[in-house]
């Protein structure tokens, strides 16, 4: 049953920022690039860099996350011994509590990793959308017989002091970890990548479980633990496409982003594709009346107004006289007659009713999840509205009228 | 609908009149609709009807549906018990490897049929495309007490023109089917068999075995035609869309109707929706100068230029200035900047140079082949 590596994903953040997008769902469920949700980078890098034991960690809204990942088949890691699993946390005899730490969520399930009895464990987080190769990035931790190896990417240097910040020498060895420094000395980001060796890395859950005072974090506890200690701690430069989606606003960033022309992150890289469940849906239709630019469009959609510069997710529909412009358009969700939509993101099955308008000019709209928006209805710029905002906007407008 | 088992039967025989199309390929394993392939559709239509033993007899040709198909487990027929069975052509004492008709093949595959666990056997042939479930053809199958039903459907006059083989029915009151005519160049009956029957496995294994001692082969000719004073034959009919891909402009008008949202809907997702194998292809991209207007387009094209009235399968590539109007492009199918193209059908991976024009006819599309360079 050995693998050489088992990855452990670390996916159980609630995504308070994303607002209403989250509000039923976990961060990593989060749909994105008209296809995709979050997840499925991560779990496609996996696959990609032939890792196939992948545990998902998560205590937050696990539903739609556990559905969506199944028997893990879409990526190829439904696999004989192997494969991929989700784990929320659960109660041994009479103990038992939520993940406390990012740490103690890998230390919670020990047992799992163990089963594996790997040389190495990849901890991964499930907020970005990048394509690595993890495979190379172990290579590296083998070379250099390091003990810890942390993924960092070079962040502009005015964003640096936002970041756990790695100082390194010359030789790429990591002697100083800051977290969000005042005055970083390096642009070097720590991505929350993470290869360690498992029988150290055990030992130090173990101990670090065993301390009350620890907030049982791996940026705060496990890796300055392992630097005061002298452990050769190496630093992996990545290069190329790394977003960060965990806002609203960076979030429909990296969606636009797919829309630049070449696009800033390339989807179409055949040797390294990005795989996600697919709900079998016909070719997107394109009517007579329908104006098409600059976007992408997926299966099932139906287009009879105008779209420009948006994404078009699986199954939305854009009727006759709608604008949609700079947008997001998630699963399924119904852009009605004559309903203008800028800068906004509306999420899955949501409905903008006829002649609405949402968003503007100015701070990202949203509208969440199954929100049906009656017609004329406004949501202004940086605005997000589900049903209960509309219960409660309902009920002030009753009240101003008496 | 639990105790039917399915069995598709791929014939060659009409594969000739789509010329290049099937070169390569059976009419079951042709690409329509953007995404799909024929036998998505009639495999979708045995499951949605859970049945979940399905024989696929396959003759000629037959690499790209096995292809298509792998394990089945896109129609979810994967499974412990049952599930899905290509049945290729084999070669022993009793087998020439090569079939000369529906009857002869299942005599070949009589071991599939005997092995089956279910009473009832629905055999379908695969060049005709509809969205049905069968339980209430079963139900009256059942309730007429028939050796077999044949379902059928009535044709606009002028989809019966062509030298297509077809059998035409006429039914008494009851519904039990009186004559038969194979072919008539005048027809003297508006209904047509869809090549689907419901019969008793037993009754079927019988006329199989008797019908290959007399060397018969041809299902209709032999069995129905010859044996239909002796046998209760009775028509169900269907009245939704129905297609047989029969020619090449048959072929091209399936897919231009599926342009059509009420023919498409009810034929490719709801109330049933469409297997097939899925390709994780990245969502369709329109640049800044695309214009594309009444068309289906699949995931992974990129657009540029201009399409019309037209079906894009994955990965097709329009360029700039590039027309492409009436088309049916299939995967991969690149058309070079400033090129223009109407009426044409181009097979896979097709490759159509800058500022080319290819002009075909809606009552002759133009075909290119697969893998052609033009």
């Amino acid at each position: 049953m050995g693998k050489k590596c088992v990855a452990m994903l670390l996916a159980g953040g609630q995504g308070s920022r994303l607002g209403v997008l989250t509000k039923n769902m976990a961060k990593p469920a989060v749909p994105f690039g008209g296809k995709y949700r979050i997840i499925d980078f991560p779990l496609s890098n996996c696959s990609n860099s032939g890792i196939d034991v992948v545990g998902v960690l998560t205590q937050y809204q696990p539903l739609e996350l556990n559905s969506y990942l199944g028997s893990g088949m879409p990526w190829d890691l439904d696999r004989l011994t192997g494969g991929v699993f989700v784990l929320p946390p659960y109660i041994k005899g009479k103990s038992g509590t939520w993940y406390k730490g990012t740490a103690n969520a890998i230390y919670q399930n020990l047992a799992f990793i163990e089963q594996y009895d790997p040389e190495y464990v990849l901890i991964l987080s499930g907020d970005h959308i990048y394509k690595m190769d993890y495979s190379a990035m172990i290579a590296m931790h083998e070379k250099k017989q390091a003990d810890c190896t942390i993924a960092v990417y070079s962040v502009p240097w005015s964003e640096a002091s936002r970041f756990g910040i790695m100082n390194t020498d010359e030789k790429g060895d990591i002697v100083e970890f800051e977290e969000k420094p005042a005055e970083p000395k390096s642009n070097n980001a720590s991505m929350g990548i993470y290869v360690f060796n498992w029988k150290d890395l055990k030992q130090y859950l173990i101990e670090d479980e065993a301390n009350p005072e620890s907030s049982n974090d791996f940026g705060k506890n496990i890796i300055p633990r392992m630097l005061a200690e002298g452990k050769h701690m190496v630093a992996y430069s990545f290069e190329g496409y790394w977003k960060d989606v965990g806002t609203i606003e960076s979030l429909w960033e990296a969606n636009m982003d797919l829309l630049q022309s070449p696009p800033a992150f390339n989807l179409y890289d055949s040797s390294w594709r990005i795989y996600a469940r697919n709900p079998i849906l016909p070719p997107h239709y394109i009517s007579e009346t329908a104006q098409v630019t600059d976007s992408m469009v997926t299966e099932g959609c139906t287009v009879s107004g105008k779209v420009d510069h948006s994404i078009l997710f699986s199954g939305a529909t854009v009727e006759e006289g709608a604008v949609v412009e700079n947008s997001v358009i998630m699963n399924g969700a119904r852009i009605q007659k004559g309903a203008r939509v800028r800068r906004a993101i509306v999420s899955e099955n949501a409905v903008v009713g006829p002649d609405s308008v949402v968003g503007g000019n100015g701070r990202i709209a949203v509208v969440g999840q199954e929100t049906v928006l009656g017609e004329y209805s406004v949501v202004k710029p940086g605005e997000q509205v589900d049903a209960e905002v509309l219960l409660k906007r309902m009920a002030k407008d009753q009240e101003e009228a008496k | 609908m639990k105790d039917v088992f399915g069995m598709i039967y791929t014939s060659d025989e009409s594969d000739v009149r789509l010329r290049d199309l099937t070169r390569s390929r059976s009419i079951a394993a042709m690409p329509i609709g953007g995404r799909y392939r024929v036998i998505d559709v009639l495999l979708s239509n045995m499951v949605h009807s859970q049945i979940t033993n399905v024989g696929l007899i396959t003759q000629r040709n037959y690499h790209s549906l096995m292809d298509h198909l792998e394990s089945g487990k896109a129609w979810d027929l994967n499974r412990k018990r049952d599930g899905l069975f290509i049945l290729p052509p084999y070669v022993t004492r009793g087998n020439t490897g090569s079939y000369s008709g529906m009857l002869d093949a299942i005599r070949s595959n009589l071991g599939y049929v005997r092995r089956s666990a279910q009473r009832y056997a629905l055999i379908s042939g695969s060049s005709t495309v509809f969205n049905m479930k069968f339980d209430d053809m079963m139900k009256k199958h059942l309730e007429t007490g028939a050796d077999i039903t044949i379902l059928y459907n009535v044709p606009a006059e002028n989809e019966l023109k062509g030298d297509a083989e077809r059998t035409h029915l006429k039914m008494d009151e009851e519904g039990r089917v009186v004559d038969i005519e194979v072919s008539p160049r005048l027809h003297s009956y508006p209904n047509v068999s869809m090549d689907v029957y419901i019969m008793d496995k037993a009754l079927l294994t019988y006329l199989v075995e008797v019908s290959a001692a007399h060397y018969r082969t041809d299902f209709v000719r032999d069995v129905l035609l010859k044996q239909l004073s002796e046998l209760k034959v009775y028509g169900y009919r269907y009245d939704g869309y129905v297609s047989r891909i029969e020619s090449i402009s048959s072929y091209y008008k399936l897919n231009m109707d599926m342009l059509n949202g009420e023919i498409r809907t009810p034929l490719l997702y709801r109330p049933n929706p469409v297997y097939t194998k899925v390709k994780d292809e990245v969502p369709a991209r329109y640049e800044a100068s695309a214009k594309a207007v009444n068309s289906l387009v699949a995931d992974g094209c990129i657009i540029e230029g201009t399409v019309e009235n037209s079906v894009l399968f994955r990965g097709v590539r329009v360029g700039k200035g590039a027309v492409v109007k009436d088309c049916i492009l299939m995967q991969g199918v690149e058309v070079q900047d400033g090129a223009q193209l109407s009426n044409v059908i181009a097979d896979k991976d097709a490759f159509i140079k800058r500022d080319r024009r290819i002009v075909g006819q809606e009552s002759y599309p133009v075909v290119i082949e697969k893998n052609a360079v033009i």
